[in-house]
């Protein structure tokens, strides 16, 4: 009887000890998040005196005004939004196109696609601006859109996702279209894409998140301030090529911003983020 | 007679029209993979061979083939190119030496704390990942201000009696101001007059600069909550019988860890070592947005060195060559971390319980596409 008292009391102190451990380390995580928030409602005086106090005093939407002001944050905005849509829908559809066939047709050198395509993804992206900014300017696209977004398009680890997960799902329904005639396209399009939900939307997620967090591959594609998206216009602002004194509250109401968009996001695909783990492919 | 030839033409079988629909399917990949990545790459080959200074196509009359000039320049010619290299070089690794063993730790401990059957458990993980969804550009800036001289750190500290440093300011190197506070110094001697790619073996212990101690905070804080949701996969993978085994055998929570845990998600202790490792010496972002390398150089990485010695200093030849050889550092470390988790005398035994899959194909990529 009392070794159990004891067991309970100890298991009781584990898990205080737990949460306290938690909610500690919650608060380092979560706090800085807040200070920028409540900084960008500060004056630049009271932010630089009081960085820590989490009361504006006297509180301001004056930095958000500004950036509504600028004509330049408008054009990083919709700059973000066009590159970010295509980049992120051209992404998920050419990727479910090869993740289908490399899963489920079967042609000669398939395997040598996959290798190759899995040998790519080895690449590191940060090895490859200077190649990329040379391929751009030599086909012509530098400062365009399409320099910009063209080389985003493709990526080989959502090939990656997309043919695993085809691989899961059963083929008698496929196999039962194309006894019926449908071709192969038709079959795709309309039979698998729909079963393929999650997955797509596994996909969505990650592309929307990386080409709207993108900041290298704009730098080397375009210099045009009327292409700056609002990574690159967010980075000039910060290390104050277009300005002077520290602008906290300004710098940091642009980033509160820019951050909405990804984190909405987040927040309504939690579950499926955060579970991923557990398998939410093969839902 | 025509129906029939084209009916033959038509339907092959069921399986006949797949090569041409096969590689149809994949030619948008493999078109924009070729042109943007594997063609750029060759063109670099070109250029990191050649002094072409930014002036027409690097395919024109503008290029000359300088044979391996531009290497030499970085490896052994001394010079300004090679001491800014030797530094980039030394920041990085420094970087490297401590967020990669840092934010694996910390992504463990998370892991294993959100991996308990608790209330709220799901806020948690949600707090930790949250940084990782955030971009790069957004959390520099927070990290600078948090950072400033008169910033929330230094308030912080100073409220517990301590005077922080000046942060992205301060150039000094941790290990210098370690052994500083032992009276060490540096002293004329061997270390001083020993270069090794433009940078004094003194200089080359500096360890990371105070500055440099930002971004490493700042890389332990944005990634922990990416791998902890790869180690969540493979914890979530162990069968808690076992646990409940070395529970009813007397087991502390520490030896559990030790001995259990830990061996059986080995598989995914070395893939978020290799990501991390991939991904620590690609450093840009953060110094392109919060530093440019100052002060001093100690946080120039050669990442953004190369982007600098190309895009702002016209030497194209020596920018690709950095960043080939920082290519090549990283193959090698990938293919070393890959021989480790080989290891013959250790896998086989252990294979029964290390499930194969623990972690998910879409973590992985999140990680190659987040970065």
């Amino acid at each position: 009887m009392i070794s159990e008292a004891a067991a309970v009391r100890r298991r009781r102190f584990g898990s205080a000890m737990t949460y306290s451990f938690l909610l500690a380390l919650a608060i380092i995580y979560i706090f800085p998040f807040v200070i920028a928030v409540v900084t960008s409602f500060k004056t630049e005086p009271d932010a630089t005196a009081n960085p820590l106090s989490l009361t504006p005093n006297p509180a301001t939407t004056s930095a958000f005004h500004q950036l509504s002001a600028d004509q330049d944050f408008f054009t990083w905005v919709k700059n973000s939004v066009i590159v970010t849509l295509s980049v992120t829908f051209l992404r998920v559809f050419l990727d479910s196109l090869a993740g289908y066939a490399l899963a489920r047709l079967r042609f000669r050198g398939r395997g040598a696609a996959f290798a190759t395509i899995v040998a790519v993804m080895a690449v590191p992206g940060v090895v490859l601006l200077i190649p990329k900014f040379l391929i751009i300017r030599q086909f012509g696209m530098y400062d365009t859109y399409y320099g910009m977004i063209v080389p985003l398009l493709v990526d080989a680890a959502g090939v990656f996702i997309m043919k695993n997960f085809f691989e899961s799902i059963p083929v008698s329904v496929e196999e039962s279209a194309r006894i019926d005639g449908a071709n192969i396209f038709r079959i795709y399009w309309s039979i698998v894409l729909p079963m393929a939900r999650p997955a797509l939307v596994t996909l969505f997620i990650l592309s929307f998140q990386g080409s709207w967090n993108e900041l290298a591959q704009f730098i080397i594609s375009a210099q045009s301030a009327g292409l700056n998206t609002l990574t690159k216009g967010v980075a000039q602002l910060a290390s104050g090529q277009l300005g002077s004194g520290n602008r906290y509250p300004l710098k940091l109401a642009a980033s509160t911003l820019m951050t909405i968009p990804v984190a909405l996001l987040f927040f309504v695909f939690q579950r499926r983020i955060m579970n991923a783990s557990e398998g939410a492919v093969k839902e | 007679m025509a129906t029939r030839v084209w009916r033959r033409f038509r339907e092959p079988g069921i399986r006949g029209h797949e090569a041409g629909a096969g590689w149809l399917f994949l030619l948008p990949v493999i078109v924009i993979l070729g042109l943007f990545l594997v063609l750029p790459i060759a063109m670099a080959a070109w250029v990191s061979f050649s002094d072409w200074n930014g002036n027409g196509s690097p395919l024109g009359a503008h290029a000359h083939w300088v044979g391996l000039a531009n290497y030499r320049d970085l490896l052994t010619t001394p010079g300004l190119d090679q001491n800014n290299f030797g530094e980039a070089l030394r920041n990085n690794f420094y970087y490297v030496l401590l967020v990669v063993p840092v934010q694996t730790a910390v992504a463990l401990f998370l892991a294993v704390l959100v991996n308990k059957r608790l209330k709220f458990v799901g806020f948690f993980r949600t707090a930790f990942y949250f940084p990782s969804v955030t971009s790069s550009v957004a959390i520099t800036i927070l990290f600078l201000f948090l950072f400033s001289p008169s910033g929330a750190i230094n308030k912080l500290l100073s409220y517990l009696g301590a005077s922080g440093p000046s942060w992205i300011y301060d150039p000094r190197g941790l290990f210098h101001v370690i052994l500083g506070q032992f009276g060490v110094n540096q002293s004329g001697g061997h270390l001083a007059n020993g270069v090794f790619l433009g940078v004094s073996y003194w200089d080359w212990l500096a360890g990371p600069s105070i500055a440099m101690c930002v971004f490493i905070i700042m890389a332990v804080f944005t990634t922990s909550g990416t791998f902890m949701l790869l180690f969540l996969a493979g914890l979530q993978g162990i069968d808690e019988s076992v646990n409940e085994a070395a529970a009813l055998d007397g087991a502390s929570e520490w030896n559990k860890f030790r001995h259990i845990t830990v061996p059986m998600i080995r598989p995914t202790i070395f893939t978020v070592v290799t990501l991390g490792l991939i991904g620590t010496w690609q450093v840009f972002d953060q110094i392109y947005v919060g530093t440019k390398g100052s002060p001093l150089n100690t946080t120039l990485t050669p990442a953004y060195l190369s982007f600098d010695t190309s895009f702002n200093n016209n030497n194209w030849g020596a920018g690709a060559a950095i960043a080939f050889i920082l290519f090549a550092i990283i193959v090698f470390l990938t293919l070393l971390t890959r021989l480790a988790t080989r290891n013959p005398d250790r896998v086989p035994r252990r294979r029964r319980f290390a499930l194969t899959g623990p972690i998910g194909d879409e973590q992985v990529s999140r990680i190659g596409v987040g970065s």
